[in-house]
């Protein structure tokens, strides 16, 4: 199952390299991680989304928990949250092509951001698995790269212990 | 104003810190110097690795935090070893390295290691200072961190400019770490069910660790085994914890442990586990942790929220230090009906099978035995790792004293530089270091640290001539083909000993073991190195 782990953390150097080899060296292998500062500029919020089961799960917040720079460890399953991932992507697209595509970017609320004489550069934010339908949905027209941030996310409804 | 060097010495001094252990080089010189005014003991070793130890076999003792400095580079990465073993020990220390000097960091310079990342595995936290100003905070955080929770080894990281730059030194009252809150008292609710549980056990038992000693609750450990009348095994951690002739010890359990005390876990319907982390070790002989799950009510008592249900699954977690829960228990204890249950491990006690007869030639386990009946009530054994430290955990009868060994990481070489800082933190108390040759050959330089700062050891080398355990994991599992295992050319002990200035008594035959144990124990205050000669064939385990 798709977990998503929200971490608080002391915003300084050093940090980072404490979680990621956390994950490394006992084993959890991660989807996905974000880092942003949040109101607090002391602390930064990590967004991690991995999948794994309840024990891996309960472990890994465990874990992090143990790590003298980190806050606070929340985690949920993706139902009970608002995911949010940005993706920019660039697609070869020459003059015939990119009517086709501005189609599709169209209907799936992308944007064009750029242009160029054989390129189109898009920017997506959306559900994970919409980012993923749109990226699925370019490969014919061949992408020259794809850049993600990976999920952020926020509990849904008016409370905030996510 | 006053330079960062002499703030780390108050920092020492104002954590009440008497004894360290280290080895300079140019990165912790001016540290040194500082450090030489002061009446902060300084024991220097022989090998940085032996510093940690050293540390360690004191914090263990003492119950504060062990100290120990390197310089940088090959100085720091020497440390990791300890810092790891004390790691998996759960033993407070504080490892203070020198760093070069900030401007050059991460170029590569002469003695430069990250030794902050290569140490990110096995510490509790670390730090890098890069400001001479941070150094009181830093310095009452790593403290207060290393001992308390599930204490710990926290390292400072100083690049030498810092120890000279200067601040206003003022050294905090208080710590306020916002991501560090160790739980102390069990939740009300969790002692209401586990009491409850335990009311309810036909077959209680008690599995105890080494947060018992962590905490310092030895005591109140007894008191609670003894009110509710509850028998006890133990982790190799947690050997001493009870005398080994008290009515309620099964001994130590786990793959190298005894068969009532492994027969005690499969069996019995209600475990409650104090301060141990239920490792490999453990379950050696218990089966998979999945049957122990299915047929047992686990009351897991554990500082560290991450140690439950990591390893077995538990019905009844509390967190918090043990000390206080079981006070919280002692409110109310428990009253089960062990009667039938201890009648039926009393026929268990009596099948434990004889040691194998080595006719004369002296067999360790036997050996140490003899040794605890003629050792004073509250002796320190200091164990290395392999044979000897099987032999002693399952040998020796412990009466009031403790049983250290490096359990967790497995390290050769710890005995004899742990056993320095043990005697270190009791001078009054005998302390004994048990090596095998191997182990020996990895710290036999110590012996110079013991002599040159005049701390009477009682050193006993299990010479088998041999890597013994390995020997038995290649006899048993590679059909005796013996790889690597094997010491030769032998040094002669005695000349290490002569080296050094040592008294030595070799021991050939079973029969001489009275005379060479009154040879061993004569004079207190003068180390001793007993070599004993035993059979590389022999297997107890």
């Amino acid at each position: 199952m798709k977990k998503t782990i929200s971490v608080l953390v002391e915003n300084h150097a050093g940090v980072l390299s404490r979680i990621a080899g956390l994950f490394s060296r006992r084993g959890f292998n991660i989807d996905s991680l974000a880092v942003g500062v949040t109101d607090d500029k002391t602390v930064s919020r990590m967004t991690i989304v991995a999948e794994c089961d309840d024990y891996l799960a309960e472990q890994m917040e465990k874990q992090l928990n143990k790590l003298i720079d980190v806050i606070k460890v929340r985690g949920a399953n993706s139902d009970e949250l608002i995911s949010r991932e940005m993706m920019l992507i660039k697609v070869t697209a020459t003059n015939s092509l990119r009517g086709e595509i501005t189609d599709i970017v169209k209907i799936m609320g992308a944007k064009i951001v750029d242009i160029s004489k054989n390129t189109l550069t898009i920017e997506m934010c959306d559900s994970p698995d919409r980012v993923d339908l749109l990226e699925d949905l370019m490969r014919p027209y061949k992408i020259k790269e794809v850049v993600r941030t990976g999920t952020i996310a926020i509990q849904k409804g008016g409370e905030s212990a996510f | 104003m006053i330079t960062g060097a002499e703030a780390i010495v108050k920092c020492l001094e104002e954590e009440g810190v008497s004894v360290i252990f280290g080895y300079p080089g140019a990165a912790v010189c001016p540290l040194y110097d500082k450090l030489s005014y002061t009446d902060i003991r300084h024991i220097l070793v022989r090998q940085e690795q032996n510093a940690g130890h050293a540390a360690s076999g004191y914090a263990r003792i003492s119950g504060r935090t062990g100290v120990c400095i390197s310089t940088s580079g090959p100085g720091a990465t020497n440390l990791i070893t300890a810092i790891a073993t004390a790691y998996m020990d759960s033993i407070p220390l504080v490892a203070i390295t020198g760093q070069v000097s900030l401007e050059l960091l991460g170029r590569d310079v002469f003695q430069e290691a990250d030794i902050t990342g290569a140490c990110a595995p096995f510490v509790k936290h670390s730090y890098l200072i890069t400001n001479a100003h941070d150094i009181p905070r830093v310095f009452k955080e790593a403290f207060h961190i290393a001992s308390t929770g599930r204490p710990g080894p926290v390292l400072i990281d100083i690049p030498v400019n810092i120890q000279n730059n200067t601040l206003d030194f003022k050294y905090p009252e208080t710590v306020s770490i916002r991501g560090y809150n160790p739980s102390v008292k069990g939740h009300a609710f969790q002692i209401k069910k586990a009491v409850a549980a335990i009311n309810h056990a036909k077959k209680p038992l008690i599995c105890a660790g080494g947060g018992i000693f962590d905490s310092g609750a030895q005591q109140i450990f007894r008191r609670f085994a003894e009110a509710t009348n509850i028998p006890v095994v133990s982790t190799m951690m947690g050997l001493s914890v009870l005398p080994a002739n008290h009515p309620l010890n099964l001994g130590m359990v786990g793959l190298y442990g005894n068969n009532p005390a492994n027969r005690a876990v499969y069996e019995c319907d209600t475990l409650i586990v104090i301060g141990a982390r239920l490792g490999d070790r453990f379950l050696g002989q218990n089966g998979n942790s999945q049957k122990l799950t299915e047929s047992t009510t686990i009351i897991h008592i554990d500082v560290d929220p991450a140690e439950i249900g990591k390893n077995v699954g538990t019905n009844i977690p509390i967190v918090g230090d043990a000390g206080t829960i079981l006070e919280q228990l002692m409110e109310n204890p428990p009253h089960p009906d062990t009667t039938t249950w201890k009648e039926r491990l009393n026929t268990l006690c009596g099948l434990t099978p004889t040691d194998r007869d080595t006719g004369d030639i002296p067999n360790m386990r036997k050996f140490m035995h003899l040794l605890s009946e003629k050792t004073d009530d509250r002796t320190i054994v200091v164990t290395d790792v392999g044979l000897n430290q099987i032999d002693t955990a399952m040998g020796y009868q412990i009466k009031s004293g403790r049983i250290l060994s490096s359990c967790g990481m497995g390290t050769m070489g710890y005995a004899l530089p742990a056993a320095c800082g043990a005697k270190l933190a009791a001078p009054d108390t005998p302390v004994l270091a048990v090596i095998g040759d191997g182990g020996f050959q990895m710290s036999m330089n110590e012996i110079g640290t013991a002599v040159q700062n005049k701390i009477p050891l009682k050193l006993i080398v299990d010479n088998n001539h041999s890597l013994g355990m390995v020997r038995d994991i290649q006899k048993q599992n590679f059909n005796g083909h013996f790889v690597a295992v094997d010491l030769a050319p032998y040094p002669d002990i005695r000349y290490i000993a002569m080296a050094y200035g040592l008294s030595f008594y070799r021991l050939e035959k079973m029969s001489d073991a009275n005379e060479a144990i009154s040879l061993l124990l004569q004079n207190p205050n003068e180390s001793f190195l007993l070599e004993i000669i035993t059979d590389r064939s022999e297997q107890n385990t």
